[in-house]
């Protein structure tokens, strides 16, 4: 039995994470020759359900009305269990990383953070992954089964969906356990737009912005393009803005078509956040800067001459 | 209010790419000229944890590490920065244990050191980026963890966390004895020690413990691999070369990096 779990948020829905995360453990179970099942954690809505019905054997909707890490690892270790798991993937959002190594520890498995590409050895799965902010890729082999991994999932193709087959969905209402933590006040601060995660154009702006004001230019920018705004550490810690914007291994992992680099330098832990950009630019004012090395074009000037101009060409060019 | 705050220490990750090197065979980093640094989310760990301490006007934290000798480097700067006690595992054996084995190493030293309220651990290293530290922790000591935190205060006698999640945030309620770990935000940057307290901190005790003294299978920690083994470690090859943009005026480069990002944001 070489069955594939994929764990996917209901409030996220079917994007583009969870679709990286499907199309993962689909092609895992085929390797296998194994079925694939999907977990959703918060009650599966209709669409949900109609977007994950061709791709797996059964999806098992998880209706808690809040989310509770405890009552959740209970259930999802019962539901592993039940469904003998050999593999159970997640995506790489809060609750799947504060989730994957407990649930892995509980059904005696092994577990690894940040999946880049996955790869079976006999009965053991081996995961690739980035170490030393980016500088390095590690071949990772988990010694227990199951094999439990966070994916950065824009870093895998969607599912292919099957022709004629839906599947199976089952209803699990969760073990009542007293709470030994309660979430008592939620804020999104990004409601309405899309995650960064799922962004496919960013603006990014850092350090050498030099205070939170250009970043209105850089909305602007992102507004004309249709993108969404970030950030580096250094900008976030400084307050210019969320930490919510942030990009980088102390940040999001993000992989749009186009990452537009604005006065950052490209320290490593940034370009660790960005390795799945499929084309980076950048506007620095030096040209030696690490972010050039990564970049499919760039520019060398000031970005306070720059961002003006091109908002200009941009704009008349959509128009 | 007993903290116990975990700290790493880890080749610092601000030395240049350029010099960064892997021996493929032991499959770890050279640390060639780089420093070893205390890896800075455990930093803001500590600083959290030091401001909880002056919000609540009592409590005691105790920095622990489980590394090499050199790890009590991070410890002493810890005690600086005003940590009240620290303890040294030292790592006599596979250099880079894997994550349930610093878990269990971890709860075994936390379990000699007595009875503790809060656990703070950075929620990733910045050389391996695990990430697994607090969750398997709460596991293994059996207690609740809340992950992202960047903030902690009491009200009403209760536990109040501030984590950040996706899309924002979220004030959790808990009650101790839990695991949290910390992620940095703009209050949490770790605050820089006054020169007499690091000259004092080399003058305070500082505990250490061997694997053997914890009572913890130390020959399968030694061993390594047993959670998961690391295969290879390589340096990724890169193969993009920048274009940069031309031109005799500014107007002409901008026209050109226009083009160019209409081209792209126009075939996605």
């Amino acid at each position: 039995m070489s069955n594939v779990i994929i764990c996917l948020f209901a409030a996220n829905g079917f994007d583009r994470a969870a679709q990286g995360v499907s199309g993962a453990g689909q092609r895992l179970a085929a390797d296998n020759g194994g079925r694939l099942h999907a977990v959703v954690i918060g009650a599966a809505d209709d669409a949900l359900q109609t977007a994950l019905s061709p791709l797996a054997e059964t999806i098992t909707s998880l209706a808690f009305s809040e989310y509770q890490p405890e009552a959740c690892l209970n259930t999802l270790t019962q539901v592993c269990r039940e469904l003998a798991a050999h593999a159970v993937l997640f995506g790489n959002d809060t609750y799947s990383q504060e989730l994957a190594p407990r649930l892995a520890y509980r059904l005696g498995g092994s577990a690894v953070a940040d999946g880049i590409e996955l790869l079976p050895h006999g009965d053991k799965l081996r995961v690739k992954r980035a170490v030393y902010g980016g500088k390095a890729v590690a071949t990772i082999e988990l010694q227990r089964a199951p094999a439990v991994v966070w994916l950065r999932a824009r870093a895998f193709e969607p599912a292919e969906p099957r022709e004629g087959v839906n599947a199976e969905i089952k209803h699990v209402m969760p073990e009542a356990v007293p709470a030994t933590t309660r979430i008592i006040e939620r804020k999104n601060e990004a409601a309405g737009e899309a995650r960064l995660e799922d962004a496919a154009i960013i603006v990014s702006g850092g350090r050498g912005l030099g205070g939170p004001e250009p970043f209105e230019d850089l909305k602007a920018l992102a507004a004309i393009l249709n993108a969404q705004v970030a950030a580096s550490r250094a900008a976030c810690d400084s307050g210019w803005c969320p930490p919510t914007w942030q990009v980088g291994q102390t940040g999001k992992k993000v992989a749009p078509g186009l990452y537009l680099a604005v006065a950052i330098s490209g320290a490593s832990q940034h370009l660790a956040g960005i390795s799945d950009a499929k084309n980076i630019a950048a506007i620095n004012t030096d040209a030696d800067a690490p972010i050039f090395k990564h970049c499919r074009f760039g520019i060398v000037e000031d970005y306070k001459k720059v961002i003006p101009l091109l908002k200009e060409k941009l704009a008349a060019a959509k128009s | 209010m007993n903290i116990v705050v975990c700290l790493k220490q880890i080749l610092d990750p601000l030395a240049p790419a350029r010099e960064f090197r892997v021996d493929a065979d032991k499959k770890e980093a050279v640390r060639g000229s780089a420093s070893l640094v205390t890896n800075i989310f455990c930093e803001n760990a500590l600083e959290t944890a030091l401001q909880f301490k002056e919000q609540l006007g009592a409590g005691k934290i105790t920095a622990l590490s489980f590394g090499p000798e050199s790890a009590e480097d991070s410890l002493r700067k810890a005690l600086a920065m005003k940590a009240d006690a620290a303890a040294l595992v030292v790592n006599d054996g596979h250099p880079h244990p894997d994550p349930l084995a610093v878990a269990q190493v971890l709860a075994a030293a936390i379990g000699k050191l007595g009875i503790f309220d809060i656990v703070m651990v950075g929620r990733e290293s910045g050389d391996w980026g695990v990430g697994q530290t607090a969750g398997l922790l709460a596991e293994v000591l059996g207690v609740p963890s809340v992950s992202f935190v960047d903030h902690i205060e009491t009200v009403d006698g209760k536990l109040r966390l501030k984590r950040q999640t996706d899309n924002g945030f979220e004030i959790v309620e808990a009650a101790p004895p839990l695991v949290v770990s910390i992620t940095n935000d703009e209050h949490n940057v770790p605050r820089i020690p006054k020169t007499r307290d690091v000259m004092m901190s080399f003058r305070q005790p500082l505990t250490r413990f061997t694997l053997d003294e914890l009572g913890v299978d130390a020959a399968a920690i030694r061993a390594g691999g047993d959670y998961y083994e690391v295969i290879e470690l390589s340096i990724p090859v890169k193969d993009v070369n920048c274009e940069f943009v031309n031109g005799d005026s500014l107007e002409q480069k901008v026209e050109q990096f226009a083009q160019r990002v209409l081209a792209i944001t126009q075939s996605l």
